[in-house]
């Protein structure tokens, strides 16, 4: 399992890379594999704002129902619209095609308090243990 | 604690995805949900079903126990027959959905749901009438069901049990793999051909073994309860629980086919079907596709404009159509084919639309 060294991570396996104010975000390579075979994403509209830690969208596998949490306050830019016609996307390359939005941010120091990749991969040792 | 079935090492060694359901440790996949849902519609999937229960019937009154008990006629049953059926309580309400083997004149046995078989049995118990004999035999059983287009091919060269004869709903004994006697019942739950096989714990492992080695080159997958619960939607077959529950009617919830209200003999729940049906069904519970966007789930609210009138039972994305579908109860006059109603998905109403089941047909 693979965790990029230069992305940030969130408690809830989401994975955020910042360029400039933009936070691009995504599930880890932990998340697709917990959820399994990924067959709908819900994601908000173009302009919704959210806070850190709110409910942005769904990642539905046949089985499961997974909510998404902001990991950083902003408004939405951006969202990957190919992923409505391919959620699997999210199996196949969740780093790099299957990314799920962009939030422009409103306090790049939210940042601050994501996790770095050596902190993420051992909690996901803890939870897999 | 989580019970294990005799099966446990198996699904450990194959990299299942161990959860909890009815008090049992079950595999929900091993691979992937999807992969396991087209091999059992292609080539033929493995399940191991062992947490279902097995009750057994015998002495003489066995037969005229059973037909008072439940709502099929057991009394049209041959030796070596099955017939699927429903236990209801004096409401006409679910108390379970079974299926019943005969095995003789005075020996018959049901399969019963792992999650109500103390349920079930005491049920049996205290309703049970005549001069028959009850005993739980759910630990004398491994249960292994084995469903696909290409399980009969595949098992006929592992057992000498006459494969071919068995018909759909009948069963047979027969040696496995030269060794151990095992049931070979030609039912299941997921819309294809296939065998349930009945064989001793001890011998399970083994028989479970050799069906994976000798499919493996043909496509065959071990499978778990994510893609059992997919492949039942698709044929809109009811679990308990979801569909039918002891706040529902069989008639209500489109099993009507198997209640046999004019059998010669009066069975438990039957005053209260026939009042149900006099009075008119208020409700139906039918499958529905979406129109908007979304995945219905059990208990997202069904809404006719603003009025909430029924709910979802059960809900997923159809692995064979790739569509989302949907089964729940709505009311009578919102039944019919092409009938639109509003799923609420996490507060947002989505369009939906009432179609013909199964939804997926071979």
């Amino acid at each position: 399992m693979e965790f990029p060294d230069n992305l940030f991570y969130t408690k809830d396996h989401e994975w955020v890379a910042v360029e400039g104010k933009v936070a691009t975000i995504g599930v880890t390579d932990y998340a697709q594999t917990q959820l399994g075979d990924i067959v709908y994403v819900d994601l908000p509209s173009l302009g919704a704002e959210f806070k850190a830690e709110d409910t942005f969208g769904v990642v539905e596998s046949v089985k499961s129902v997974s909510d998404c949490y902001a990991p950083v306050s902003g408004k939405v830019v951006e969202i990957n619209e190919d992923l409505s016609e391919n959620p699997a996307m999210l199996n196949e390359d969740c780093y790099g095609d299957g990314w799920l939005l962009k939030i422009e941010m409103k306090n790049a120091e939210e940042v601050k308090k994501l996790m770095k990749a050596t902190e993420y991969t051992a909690l996901v040792k803890e939870e897999g243990a | 604690m989580a019970r294990r079935t005799p099966l446990y090492e198996e699904h450990v060694r194959l990299g299942g995805k161990m959860v909890e359901f009815g008090g049992w440790d079950m595999p929900v996949m091993y691979t992937g949900i999807i992969e396991e849902h087209n091999a059992v519609r292609k080539n033929a999937g493995l399940f191991d079903v062992s947490h279902m229960g097995e009750i057994e019937f015998t002495g003489p009154g066995a037969l005229e126990c059973i037909n008072h008990l439940t709502v099929n006629d057991a009394s049209t049953l041959a030796d070596g027959q099955a017939q699927y059926s429903i236990l209801l309580n004096e409401g006409g309400t679910v108390v379970d959905d079974i299926i019943v083997y005969r095995f003789g004149d005075e020996r018959f046995m049901f399969v019963v749901n792992a999650s109500n078989i103390d349920k079930d049995f005491n049920w049996i118990g205290s309703h049970k009438k005549g001069n028959v004999k009850i005993g739980d035999r759910s630990d004398d059983f491994a249960l292994i069901a084995f469903q696909g287009p290409k399980a009969a091919s595949i098992l006929k060269t592992l057992t000498d049990a006459t494969i071919d004869d068995i018909k759909t709903f009948h069963f047979a004994e027969g040696g496995f793999a030269n060794r151990d006697t095992c049931i070979f019942a030609r039912t299941g739950y997921t819309g294809e051909d296939g065998f349930e096989i009945f064989s001793s714990p001890k011998a399970a492992p083994a028989v479970w073994q050799a069906i994976l080695e000798k499919g493996k080159p043909q496509g065959v997958m071990p499978a778990g309860l994510g893609a059992r619960d997919t492949l039942r939607m698709e044929m809109k077959y009811s679990l308990y629980g979801h569909e039918i529950t002891d706040k529902t009617n069989p008639l209500e919830a489109g099993l009507g086919w198997v209640v046999k209200l004019d059998k010669t003999c009066d069975f438990i729940g039957k005053e209260a079907l026939l009042k149900a049906k006099k009075d008119g069904l208020t409700r139906k519970c039918v499958g529905f596709k979406m129109i908007d966007k979304g995945i219905p789930r059990g208990e997202c609210d069904i809404y006719d404009g603003d009025k909430k009138v029924g709910f979802v039972t059960s809900g997923t994305m159809s692995p064979s159509l790739m569509q989302p579908i949907g089964i729940g109860y709505v009311p009578t006059a919102l039944a019919a084919e092409g009938t639109k109603f509003f799923i609420d998905i996490r507060g947002s109403r989505r369009q939906a639309i009432v179609v013909k089941t199964p939804f997926y047909k071979r």
